[in-house]
């Protein structure tokens, strides 16, 4: 399997918020939950290619700024028109104050 | 059964089986294509080498879920008393539930002397024609400040084409539009070479062979390879009058999206409503989030749901690097409040005179503004009054305004 890397510190991140993290050429989103819990998922909306750092988190769900899709960033399942294509998530860890994501 | 296979009777179909309903749905539409997404034709479809059409479900989505669809085919009459619909091909399909989703069309320049060379665009069809003359060296002359005509200007430039566009009111984007934002998008515009003539009315249109000539009011005269018309657009609505239901700017709906005809739903840009976030005011709305919400909607209560519409009015375009979004109507407000965001990004907060938000108009690089956009859109929906500083200092976050 590949490698956990380092994506942010634990701190940079708001409670229900998200951040674009990118990596070898890659984009990814991390997301904090309103219950302190950290997830990833890839960078970009399934419907035209957006970037989902500027949209909106609420709750489990990460909205698209564009048109408003919407994704449930803890399983990557599309949640609403327009998108139908799931997001594909990645395992994230905290050590030490940072935030790990293993870029599958 | 639904007649419309566009966004909005797409997404019904669709939602009908998501909902599990087990009985035929028929989807006829009068174009060729599956149910496609046409916000791209002026923007990124026109702008590309080979445009392609954006599909709202595959054949085979379509084929797993059951849902017939009949294309080029066009629904030429209801029989409400046999609950039945005539097509053009002469043959009949029964229904037990019938939803018009039958969009607009652009409003027709009611000048003489339109040939070949002076066209609309509504359907991908129209988008590729336009696409055909858009190159480095030829001349577009659009008619109409509006959104379609603004993002197709903005496409011909990234082509390369000389663009004029002409509009008769004494700024481009007059309607819905507040002039700070219309003036950033005008200036964007001016900055990428076109040239934006407003206030000037159009006395003829000579369109003979490959070039058309337009006379302005005061007489100047503007040549182009294409005229593209862009003047607003009208609700299909002719089978519903014929069939006798009521039209008042477009079919008339309640908040249910049912017409007097229990059995007969309009949704998308055919239909108008009563919207609930303006205490029932009757509006027609021309976009395509509340194509996709309204026909999930309907198809919701012809299930019999019965819920009633409660989405609040949202609205995009991109030109160039720029995006606009407005949520809510901003005639609706008195009194505007200005928040500015990173990078020359801006909010403009409509507030009513009970100091109750009702919209927020932005524009800036990118997504810049969606975020609070999406979040002013909520406030509008819980008749929120935030209190003008906070909505005008970017120190104070709209998520908290929401809690509060
Ligand atoms: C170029 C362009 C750009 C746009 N950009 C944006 C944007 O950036 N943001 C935004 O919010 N909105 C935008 N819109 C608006 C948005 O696309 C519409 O609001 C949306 O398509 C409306 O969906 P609808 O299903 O109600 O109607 P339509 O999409 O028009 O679909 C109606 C369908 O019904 C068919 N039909 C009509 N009568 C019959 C009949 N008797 N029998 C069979 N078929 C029939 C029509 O041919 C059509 O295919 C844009 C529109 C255009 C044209
Ligand atoms: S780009 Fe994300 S919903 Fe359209």
């Amino acid at each position: 399997m590949s490698d956990w890397v380092e994506a942010c510190a634990a701190g940079d991140i708001d409670e229900e918020d998200v951040m674009r993290f990118d990596h070898a050429g890659r984009t990814f989103a991390i997301y904090r939950s309103p219950d302190d819990e950290y997830f990833a998922t890839d960078g970009l909306c399934t419907h035209e290619k957006v970037h989902l750092a500027d949209g909106l988190v609420m709750d489990d769900i990460i909205e698209c700024p564009k048109h408003n899709g919407r994704f449930n960033y803890k399983t990557g399942d599309a949640r609403g028109a327009p998108v139908c294509v799931n997001l594909k998530t990645y395992p994230v860890k905290v050590d030490a104050g940072k935030v790990l994501i293993q870029v599958g | 059964m639904i007649i419309g296979a566009g966004e909005c009777g797409g997404r019904a179909a669709l939602t009908l089986r998501d909902l599990g309903f087990e009985g035929p749905v028929t989807l006829i539409g009068d174009e060729p294509h599956l149910p496609y997404e046409r916000p791209p034709l002026s923007k990124e479809a026109m702008a590309s080498e080979a445009p392609v059409i954006k599909a709202i479900a595959s054949e085979e989505f379509l084929a797993e879920r059951s849902i017939r669809h009949i294309h080029s085919i066009r629904a030429v009459a209801i029989d409400r008393a046999a609950r039945a619909v005539q097509l053009s091909d002469g043959s009949s399909v029964p229904y037990d539930k019938l939803l018009l989703a039958t969009g607009s069309v652009p409003r027709k320049l009611p000048l003489p002397g339109l040939g070949g060379r002076c066209v609309y665009l509504r359907t991908f069809n129209d988008a590729l024609a336009i696409r055909a003359h858009l190159s480095a060296g030829n001349r577009v002359a659009i008619i109409g400040g509006g959104f379609i005509g603004l993002e197709l200007a903005a496409s011909a430039r990234k082509l390369g084409a000389a663009v004029t566009v002409i509009e008769a009111q004494p700024r481009i984007l007059m309607r819905g539009v507040p002039a700070e934002i219309a003036e950033v998008i005008h200036e964007a515009h001016e900055a990428e070479g076109v040239s934006i003539r407003t206030g000037q009315g159009i006395a003829a249109i000579a369109d003979k062979g490959a070039k058309v000539t337009i006379t302005l009011a005061d007489g100047q005269n503007i040549m182009a390879d294409l005229a593209v018309i862009g003047i607003g657009a009208v609700p299909v609505a002719a089978l519903a009058a014929e069939a006798g239901l009521a039209i008042d700017n477009g079919i008339a709906v309640d908040e249910h999206l049912r017409t007097a005809d229990p059995d007969i739903f309009a949704a998308g840009d055919c239909c108008s409503f009563p919207l609930a976030v303006y205490g029932g005011r009757r509006v027609r709305l021309e976009a395509w989030r509340n194509a996709q919400e309204q026909g999930a909607l309907a198809a919701r209560n012809m299930l019999g749901a019965d819920e009633a519409h409660a989405a609040v009015p949202w609205f995009w375009s991109d030109q160039y690097g720029l995006t606009l979004q407005i949520a809510g109507l901003s005639d609706e407000g008195r009194s505007v409040v200005r928040r500015d965001l990173d990078d020359s990004a801006f909010i403009l907060f409509h507030l009513a005179e009970n100091g109750r938000l009702v919209a927020a108009s932005g524009i800036g690089p990118g997504n810049a503004v969606a975020r609070d956009i999406r979040l002013a859109e909520m406030l509008i929906a819980k008749r929120a009054t935030p209190s003008p500083e906070a909505l005008g200092s970017q120190a104070v976050k709209l998520k908290s305004l929401l809690a509060a």
